[in-house]
């Protein structure tokens, strides 16, 4: 292959090849750590002590070690420890579980988030709701739950900017995800080698979604200023 | 008959005994205020009325029907305090309107699922019907909003409203869950001097409709006014009630003659 106005075609379809699964692993990430960083939130702030002590020693040791170690062990380590095959064969198999560390990573994270955002609320808020009869369902549903996605929106937008780059991490386990795709024409793929240009390629890709997410983010943090 | 009838009514904040026995009647369409200095009590009494705080000791009556008793656990299940609770309706120092809804659908908030909430335990229900009970609903709280003199502030939400106009949509809001006995708790003490006659001239006109009230308050001028019986509160005890006459003018105890020197 000789000239970019011939390459360009092959690297750009390459690379949709792996935004795809980069974007795949962003949104089941995003769809299992949002509910279950809830829950992990509601049980840190639990009044049965060893439940919230416990979720509270997890989110420690999943935010105090590297997202990749945590990757590398739970792909490996059924395999290699367990001599169990759990995740499925080949990009499948890489894909279950980098969507497993990522969503339990991430859901740690957001669950400090929501915590720091349920808090924020003020006490009067619950107990005006408890006044005029209401359940704690209704309390959290229709009183509380919009004052906590004003009070997150802003650190909500930092992590899930991150997660976009985060995913790239799963190229650790060689998951096809775009750097991966944009690294294999440094190597050599489909008759291009040492070209370092489809990384920057890649870059681009990472730019445009998370400026489109901080669009619709930002948007989402506008709408919310009709309250106080 | 008394409406409200708490007697022996006692908690503690782990060792700290904030009311030690408190007993005291009202009657149906009168209106007590509660006066003491900060710390007596008076607002952890009115909490326990409402069960924001669950009382450690004593029994309470509305209308002669125990709605509460320390000695007896199902009276501390949350169903069966979510429904006796709604005896009281609760008016805060902080006025706490939810400030993603209108003044309206604050005031309609609760009372909608409240109708929602029966609906669902209904067999058989058509949402129609929902719709028209939420109508009905939609135009008492218009009405009570009206009565606020707030007609014209129903679709602002509470930043836009002024402190006074908050509290009377708070007011308003307690009043569409039909209370008994409406319970204030300071309801002045964070408005500006300017906006605190108009909160108060709500209050009156409440008592003018034989609203019963239960009003912890600073306003010693209001709560001779507005009252037919005070208590003055010391230490987590009932030091003295009476009518204001009794308690402003023939002051008995010298805690209360210390206390009203203040002011």
């Amino acid at each position: 292959m000789d000239t970019f106005m011939e390459q360009l075609p092959i690297v750009v379809n390459s690379l949709n090849i792996g935004f795809l699964q980069t974007l795949k692993l962003f949104f089941v990430t995003l769809l299992g750590a949002l509910p279950i960083g809830l829950l992990i939130s509601f049980a840190t702030r639990s009044k049965i002590r060893p439940l919230s002590a416990f979720f509270k020693i997890i989110i420690w040791i999943v935010r105090g070690t590297p997202l990749m170690i945590q990757l590398l062990i739970i792909y490996y380590f059924p395999g290699l420890v367990l001599h169990q095959n759990i995740w499925g064969m080949a990009e499948t198999g890489r894909f279950n579980a980098s969507a497993v560390a990522f969503i339990f990573n991430y859901a740690c994270y957001f669950s400090e988030i929501f915590r720091g955002g349920i808090s924020r609320i003020p006490v009067g808020q619950e107990e005006a709701g408890m006044v005029l009869g209401m359940s704690k369902k209704d309390i959290f549903f229709k009183v509380k739950f919009l004052q906590m996605v004003k009070n997150i929106l802003p650190p909500m937008t930092n992590e899930i900017l991150t997660l976009v780059k985060d995913t790239s991490l799963a190229r650790i386990i060689a998951l096809q995800e775009v750097i991966w795709a944009g690294q294999a024409f440094m190597k050599g793929s489909q008759g291009i080698s040492g070209a370092i240009w489809p990384l920057f390629f890649t870059a681009l890709y990472y730019l445009i979604c998370n400026g489109i997410l901080t669009i619709i983010l930002g948007g989402m943090e506008k709408k919310l200023e009709y309250f106080k | 008959m008394a409406i409200l009838e708490v007697s022996h009514l006692k908690k503690s904040f782990g060792k700290t005994k904030v009311l030690k026995d408190i007993n005291f009647t009202l009657e149906k369409n009168e209106v007590l205020s509660i006066i003491g200095s900060s710390g007596s009590g008076k607002t952890t009494l009115l909490r326990c009325l409402n069960f924001l705080e669950i009382p450690n000791g004593g029994v309470i009556k509305v209308n002669d029907e125990v709605i509460f008793d320390s000695e007896k656990p199902e009276y501390k299940q949350d169903k069966v305090i979510r429904e006796n609770r709604l005896n009281f309706g609760m008016v805060f120092q902080s006025f706490n309107l939810f400030p993603q809804y209108t003044a309206l659908d604050n005031v309609m908030l609760a009372r909608k699922l409240k109708a929602q909430n029966n609906f669902k335990a209904q067999k058989n229900f058509n949402i129609a019907d929902l719709k028209r009970e939420f109508e009905v609903i939609r135009v008492e709280c218009e009405g009570l909003l009206t009565k606020m003199g707030l007609s014209n502030r129903m679709d602002k939400y509470p930043h836009q409203l002024s402190g006074g106009q908050c509290q009377r949509v708070a007011i308003a809001r307690a009043l569409a869950m039909k209370p008994n006995i409406l319970c204030f708790d300071e309801p002045t003490s964070a408005l500006d001097p300017e906006l605190t006659g108009e909160v108060l001239k709500v209050i009156k006109e409440l008592k003018e409709e034989k609203m019963t009230m239960v009003i912890v308050t600073h306003e010693m001028e209001f709560a001779r006014d507005v009252s037919n019986e005070v208590i003055f509160m010391d230490g987590g005890h009932v030091v003295e009630c009476g009518t204001p006459d009794e308690v402003f003018n023939h002051t008995k105890e010298e805690r209360t003659k210390q206390f009203l020197g203040k002011f």
